[in-house]
């Protein structure tokens, strides 16, 4: 269905969301842009304050009113049926028709984001009955189908029960079927697994790729872990403070890393720091220090006080997102431009 | 194992049921190990094996329901309030949310002061003020922090402030219950060396509870594998991850991705979810989601046997000892 010269599904371009504070403007996201190709994953990764999550739910419009966000930039989504829509200015009315029905998410937390008062047939229910209009009955069915698509037993029974009648694994499946029950064509997947256990872990990720297989739908997978992102993404989009720090496809990526801050987050995991057949080493490697607060960012690069390379020109200047190659980009003042590429711009 | 030197802490036959009555959840049930000198043994589940249950009981935060807690050959449990109390500076915990587990309305100093006042360590203000600044910069903190309060630090800084409070008393044997899984990974290899660096400074001997088996297989000499409540193997960390025996254990391993993504994984999948502790399975409490289960494990409990020297696995198809490459 996907052929590689076929556009992106979601273009999202130079997206910045800011809060003000009483203590002055916090710009959680900064001038972020990336691109999903149908029928592929992209991998948000970063650690917390990163703005990962920010950033979905600014693309989804779901950041609470009373946060009275300041958004700029562009999100250029294909729809089903082949209008290009910017999802930060679409009215909300057009917005709510897409929400949950062409664009849907996932959340960490299964326990906290499914209605405790509601069976989780009726939660299901209800997505297709607003969205594809069926009545109740046959709503009900569709949930039933969608409990059996992501591997519930007993789903007619199941149907009936509430969350908290689930174990935490179940919920997540639940979410799933939720999200896919108006089958979407870009799912928004926000840690779906953080708060799961390994061979759970191992089971919704399994499921995710299965109904991406079948379905050719998208996904943004936004996650903190980089052994998930290195088995279920196509491409990685790695942010720091706000700022996309790198991007690349996934094998490149971890094969030969060229933002400093990317390099750190793979040399201080224990699970990459020994090569088989070699003894382990005596001290993991660690970046250094925190994440600067913030309200008072430094005033060069955002990794500059924790970077090892830290030239005299990074702490007075934000670099550019420099282009490496056609699909490889970093911010740091150390990367060369491709010269071919350079020739042509 | 190495008979001539005898365990600092050992483990028998250790039972924590909770609740009373017909059905009592059954979070731990007879689990035996021992932990030598200087010897960092790591425990290893998901959710509702029992590992945190393990490492409050042995510490005696929780009074166990059966069998017995040696240290230097002490039973804990049989111990008076009184020598208890006495025995706590020897036996300390590092709690896994730093947020938490510290009071918010004290100060550092006197977070950590308490622990000394209590055990009557460096009397005078002059001298557990030095002591303070000591501990703090042992854990990479600075002296003046000691004024500070935990909610001008970050998750980071907190964790070291836990550690730096269980090194207060000057402890033999720390219990780390998942010491990591609230910090952000480029923190998390910060505090890895830190604990490296104490043990070996301070010839730590540790519990070390943690799902995460990267850093089990990075920080610990041997591993124990629960599910249920239960023993599953015990081995020699590079042992059992290149070697790894029970059919739950290699599940396991093969379910954490490995950040690479040239490394094919092995996929075992796990039917279903971790039965009820209220109601676990009859004989073998991981056959029900076991891929080699057969009709004789729902009949006995599999013992632990060695597989080879110092590995120890419970279960019954020995037919399937052909180990997984890892």
């Amino acid at each position: 269905m996907t052929t590689a010269t076929s556009s992106p599904r979601l273009v999202v371009d130079s997206l910045s969301t800011s809060f003000p504070t009483e203590d002055g403007l916090i710009r959680s996201v900064a001038d972020v842009s990336f691109a999903i190709q149908p029928g592929k994953t992209t991998a948000l990764v970063g650690e917390s304050g990163s703005g990962k999550s920010v950033t979905s739910l600014t693309l989804m419009r779901l950041l609470p009113r009373t946060a009275n966000a300041q958004v700029s930039g562009g999100a250029r989504f294909v729809t089903r049926e082949g209008r290009t829509v910017d999802l930060l200015t679409l009215p909300e009315r057009e917005m709510r028709a897409l929400r949950g029905n062409q664009l849907s998410m996932i959340f960490q937390e299964p326990m906290t984001s499914l209605n405790p008062v509601f069976t989780i047939g009726e939660q299901i229910a209800e997505s297709v009955r607003l969205h594809k209009g069926l009545d109740r009955q046959a709503a009900l069915a569709h949930a039933k189908r969608m409990l059996d698509l992501v591997e519930i037993p007993a789903a007619a029974q199941r149907l009936h029960e509430y969350p908290h009648q689930l174990s935490g694994g179940m919920r997540q499946r639940v979410m799933i079927a939720l999200a896919m029950a108006c089958d979407p064509t870009l799912l928004i997947a926000d840690e779906p697994t953080t708060a799961l256990d390994v061979t759970i872990q191992a089971q919704i990720l399994v499921l995710m790729r299965r109904l991406q297989a079948e379905t050719g739908m998208s996904i943004l997978f936004i996650t903190h872990n980089l052994g998930v992102v290195a088995h279920h993404a196509d491409d990685v989009v790695v942010m720091y403070a706000g700022r996309v720090v790198e991007s690349a496809p996934v094998r490149p990526l971890f094969a030969q890393p060229e933002h400093p801050y990317t390099q750190g987050l793979l040399a201080c995991l224990p699970g990459k720091a020994r090569q088989p057949g070699q003894p382990k080493p005596r001290r993991l490697f660690a970046i250094r220090g925190q994440v600067s607060s913030p309200l008072a960012p430094p005033p060069g690069c955002a990794f500059e006080p924790r970077c090892d390379h830290a030239q005299a020109g990074c702490a007075t200047a934000m670099p550019p997102l420099i282009d490496i190659r056609l699909d490889r980009q970093a911010r740091c003042t150390r990367v060369q431009p491709d010269a071919h590429l350079a020739r042509l711009a | 194992m190495n008979a001539v030197v005898a365990p600092l802490i050992e483990v028998r036959g250790l039972k924590k049921y909770f609740g009373s009555g017909e059905r009592p959840v059954r979070a731990v049930d007879d689990v035996s190990f021992a932990i030598q000198p200087g010897e960092t043994l790591g425990l290893v589940g998901e959710s509702g094996s029992g590992k945190s249950t393990i490492g409050r009981t042995v510490l005696r935060l929780l009074e166990r329901t059966e069998g017995q807690v040696l240290y230097r050959g002490d039973d804990i449990g049989a111990l008076s309030g009184e020598r208890m109390r006495k025995l706590r500076s020897k036996l300390q915990i590092i709690f896994q949310d730093p947020y938490a587990s510290l009071n918010p309305k004290m100060r550092i100093g006197a977070i950590l002061g308490e622990a000394l006042a209590t055990h009557g360590l460096h009397k005078g203000a002059a001298a557990r003020d030095r002591r303070i600044a000591e501990l703090l910069e042992t854990v990479g903190l600075r002296a003046e922090h000691a004024s500070r309060f935990p909610h001008e630090f970050s998750g980071g800084q907190r964790q070291r402030i836990g550690v730096a409070r269980a090194l207060a008393v000057e402890p033999e044997f720390i219990v780390a219950d998942e010491p990591l899984s609230a910090l952000d990974v480029s923190i998390q290899s910060q505090v890895i060396n830190l604990l490296a660096d104490l043990r070996e400074r301070l010839g730590l001997t540790m519990l070390f509870i943690s799902h995460d088996l990267d850093v089990v297989e990075y920080l610990c000499d041997r591993v124990v594998v629960l599910y249920l409540g239960k023993v599953m193997e015990v081995a020699e960390t590079d042992e059992l991850f290149a070697r790894p025996s029970h059919p739950y254990t290699q599940a396991l391993l093969a379910a954490s991705p490995k950040p690479d993504p040239e490394l094919a994984t092995e996929r075992i999948a796990l039917k279903g979810d971790i039965p009820s502790p209220i109601s676990p399975p009859s004989g073998c409490v991981f056959r029900t989601r076991c891929p080699h289960a057969i009709e004789a494990c729902a009949r006995t409990v599999p013992p632990l046997e060695q597989v080879s020297s110092g590995h120890y696995s419970a279960c019954i198809r020995k037919d399937l000892l052909s180990p997984i490459a890892a």
